[in-house]
């Protein structure tokens, strides 16, 4: 899936050469990379299977250089992409054999904590983790925690629009963010939103979260911590039909209760982690579901109560609570590990990322099913099931010709399978270069073209990362073949499960 | 269970219509009950009325997802959802029964939960939108979820009808809370300001809090346990919970002054300003409603400093209502709007002028 000038668009020619002195006498305290040996650790972000070497990386310290950057890049035409921890699942980091790398790891400093207004300063570079670490002797948090939250970056959750295991109840990255600090394409630099809960004018926060970094380079985020809940308990609840398990997820929600986390798992994803991690969980069952409660204590134990009347009537095997904080984070860590357990049974896997409407779960459980045999390739599931999204991981084998093909083809069935039951192919880990071609199952051309306009507004030579998030029409005509819009699959009576 | 009522699409008329004006080079002033009249700009255009494009399309309790046409009366959102336990978190103004769906969105209005629940926008999760080039689409759906593409769905919430004509709505809504009670405190609005950041931070469960220039009116939601942890924790006497409807609604006595009415929206942590007239303070002190005669030049320097800004809410041929763009971003809303109404058609100049 690299770059393909002639469906994704021509890039401008670069004389490396030219730009590399041109860079030393504009920016000469500018940290730039060019030889093959220091080039090779950034030719992927966290999906390693597509890789590309960058023409240059170019590690700034300061807002000036950024500044200084962009607007050479503008005036010579260099494709720009920019990147922070380089954990993004679906490439959207990945670099241009003609394009900079604009690594934004060195800003990683905490500016401000304001515990009175409950806000974060922080740099893009600083980690996910590292803030509510910040904010913990002040009994606050930073509440979007996607599993990768040790390591990902801030400007990345931005970029991507992060979510986590604690969306329903708290939201994604834009719920949780006041303002944001960028520097245009051709080096300007702009505030997005305020400190204030509402800036005047579009709400063009709205419009950055999760574009993907082909709108502007964000410089500085100013994030909304929050009390840390006085109490969390978690249950978890075994089931011996998936479907039951899924009944349970929207049982819960009708009873009123909304929780700080509600995932699942399946048997396979259930045995990879308990051989893994010895979290305690049913290795018999074929489902498991774990529902977190959080807030005050009183309203915990009511609630705990609530979801376990609920569990049992939609036919819960057995349902445990963890005892104290150590049995509630070893619940956790098996969820939480799921992804690595995968890794130790299979040489292989393929995360998928699509959402769907909670009531379809057992249909499209069963559609995975049904397509993972057709391929050939086992598929373990792991969703955060409370808010509709799907982790499906396929397994396979990259030594094996053909089976990362495959596993390719398999996954972007699964996309197609979410839109058809009216759900979206990425819920939190982007499109990136990934689900480029599931894009024109999506949208239809007019939307499309609705994105390239925005695009063209804030980037008009489309240099900010090329050939992510939005495909050109030409790629839609080649690779979308199936269009499913509005629901209406073309040739409705082929089973397509 | 999912209740299906469709009274009436209209999309189709109100697709052609954009195309009409397209075509006759016409400005088109787009209006969904007309609540909100006074807040923006004058549009000279057509009317383009989303009135009769009404209905809920859908809504799944189990989902937490409501999908409505933009002429769908934000009241009988409210009772629909009520049915189920179930309420828009952002309390949005009904302005009598006469608010619409689409304009709720469009203004960006939310009401006394907001600093704790979240906006208008923050609980929009896809809209249908006929754009400046009289093509209708979708952008965002009906999941919680959903990254594919750039977020043109929530960008509509606040744009005024400048971006599109929005013509269908999905919200995240959520369970009411079990209990609810207001309490009534005699405190100064310094103290207040001083106690209420003292209680969010102890994480107390507040879903309001307003100073009405001589005492407290506070809200809590939550269990059972929690509020009544809370009453003890915090003190005052329980009153009424009209009040917070009184204030959504724009029908507290405040509101009745003559002197014109401004809106502040400034930090949190934001200490009274020095400013003449008289002062509510919505939204635990981040939202300040001001009556004053003082010039819109100074009320907009304080609301500058102390890292806010100031809307009039108050039509006057002097005074621009919303609070200035810097000119960098006003050049990429000119750049925005230019992509997405070329034709500039679509409450042109409501906003800003020229935009």
């Amino acid at each position: 899936m690299r770059y393909n000038e002639e469906i994704d668009g021509q890039l401008p020619h670069v004389d490396k050469e030219a730009l590399i002195n041109r860079i030393k006498q504009t920016l000469p305290q500018l940290k730039v990379l060019t030889s093959e040996e220091e080039l090779r650790p950034y030719e992927c972000d966290g999906l390693s299977a597509y890789r590309t070497t960058p023409m240059l990386v170019a590690l700034p310290d300061t807002i000036e250089q950024v500044q200084g950057l962009m607007k050479l890049a503008s005036e010579e035409r260099v494709p720009v992409v920019a990147r922070g921890a380089g954990t993004g699942l679906s490439g959207g980091a990945m670099p241009l054999e003609k394009g900079i790398l604009l690594v934004m790891a060195r800003f990683n400093r905490i500016i401000e904590i304001n515990e009175e207004a409950g806000t974060a300063r922080v740099q893009p570079g600083v980690r996910n983790l590292a803030i509510s670490q910040a904010a913990a002797p002040y009994g606050l948090y930073y509440a979007p925690d996607p599993s990768s939250q040790i390591a990902c970056s801030i400007g990345g959750n931005v970029a991507e629009n992060a979510g986590g295991v604690h969306c329903l109840k708290y939201g994604l990255t834009l719920h949780n963010i006041l303002r944001i600090d960028i520097v245009t394409v051709d080096g300007e630099r702009l505030t997005l939103g305020a400190e204030a809960l509402d800036a005047p004018g579009f709400d063009l926060v709205a419009l950055f979260t999760g574009s993907e970094g082909m709108l502007g380079i964000v410089t500085e985020v100013t994030v909304k911590l929050l009390p840390k809940p006085a109490c969390a308990k978690v249950l978890l609840a075994s089931f011996d039909d998936l479907r039951k398990a899924g009944r349970a997820v929207a049982d819960i929600i009708a009873a009123g209760v909304v929780p700080g986390g509600l995932e699942m798992m399946d048997n396979l994803a259930i045995r990879a982690a308990e051989d893994f991690i010895h979290a305690g969980y049913p290795r018999e069952a074929e489902a498991i579901l774990l529902c977190e409660l959080d807030g005050a204590e009183a309203d915990v134990d009511e609630e705990c109560e609530r979801v376990r009347a609920v569990l049992k009537k939609a036919g819960a095997v057995d349902i445990r609570q963890a005892r104290d904080d150590r049995e509630r984070a070893q619940f956790w860590a098996g969820r939480k590990n799921a992804f690595p357990a995968v890794g130790r049974i299979s040489p292989d896997y393929y995360c998928m990322d699509g959402t769907i409407p909670k009531r379809e779960l057992p249909d499209v459980l069963e559609g995975i099913a049904k397509l993972s045999e057709t391929y050939g390739l086992q598929v373990a599931n792991v969703f955060h099931a409370g808010d509709g999204n799907m982790h499906p991981l396929i397994l396979f084998d990259a030594n094996t010709p053909g089976e990362l093909d495959r596993a390719e083809a398999l996954g972007g069935k699964i996309l197609e399978l979410c839109v058809s039951v009216g759900g979206s192919i990425t819920g939190e880990h982007g499109v990136g270069r990934e689900k480029i071609n599931q894009m024109c199952t999506q949208f239809s051309s007019d939307e499309i073209l609705c994105f390239h306009a925005v695009k063209r507004a804030f980037d008009p030579q489309t240099l900010l990362n090329p050939g992510k998030n939005i495909p050109t029409l030409n790629r839609c005509a080649e690779f979308g073949a199936m269009h499913i819009h509005k629901g209406e699959i073309p040739f409705p009576d082929l089973e397509r499960f | 269970m999912t209740i299906e009522i469709v009274p009436n699409d209209q999309s189709q008329a109100l697709v052609d219509q954009v195309r009409a004006a397209i075509w006759n080079k016409r400005s088109l002033r787009i209006q969904g009950g007309n609540t909100k009249r006074h807040i923006g700009r004058d549009v000279d255009g057509e009317i383009l009325s989303t009135r009769m494009h009404s209905g809920i399309v859908s809504y799944d309790p189990s989902e937490l997802v409501i999908t409505a046409r933009s002429g769908t009366l934000v009241s009988h959102l409210i009772d629909t959802l009520e049915e189920h336990d179930q309420m828009l978190p952002f309390e949005p103004p009904t302005f009598s029964g006469r608010a619409t769906a689409g304009g709720m969105v469009a203004s960006g209005l939310s009401g006394p939960r907001r600093p704790w629940s979240g906006s208008v926008r923050d609980f929009v999760l896809g809209t249908r939108v006929i754009t400046g080039e009289g093509k209708l689409m979708r952008f965002g759906g009906e999941v919680m979820k959903n990254v594919a593409g750039y977020d043109l769905s929530r960008l509509m919430a606040g744009s005024f009808g400048c971006l599109g004509v929005i013509t269908e709505v999905s919200f995240k809504v959520l369970p009411k809370p079990r209990k609810t009670l207001t309490l009534r405190l005699d405190l100064r609005a310094n103290e207040a300001l001083d106690n209420i950041r003292r209680w969010r931070l102890q994480g107390e469960p507040l879903s309001a809090a307003c100073h009405t220039g001589t005492h407290l009116l506070l809200r809590l939601e939550g269990g059972e346990g929690s509020v009544e942890a809370a009453k003890r924790t915090i003190g005052g006497d329980v009153t009424t919970s009209a009040f917070w409807s009184d204030l959504r609604e724009f029908e507290l006595p405040f509101f009745r002054d003559e002197r014109p009415l401004w809106r502040l929206s400034v930090p949190m942590d934001t200490p009274l300003l020095d400013l003449p007239g008289d002062v509510l303070l919505d939204w635990g002190g981040a939202q300040r409603w001001l009556k004053s005669d003082a010039k819109s030049v100074d009320i907009r320097q304080a609301a500058h400093e102390a890292g806010g800004f100031a809307h009039c809410y108050t039509p006057s041929p002097e005074v621009e209502p919303f609070h200035p763009l810097s000119e960098g971003l006003m050049r990429y809303h000119h750049s925005l709007k230019s992509q997405l109404d070329p034709h500039h058609i679509l409450n042109p100049g409501r906003l800003y002028a020229g935009l």
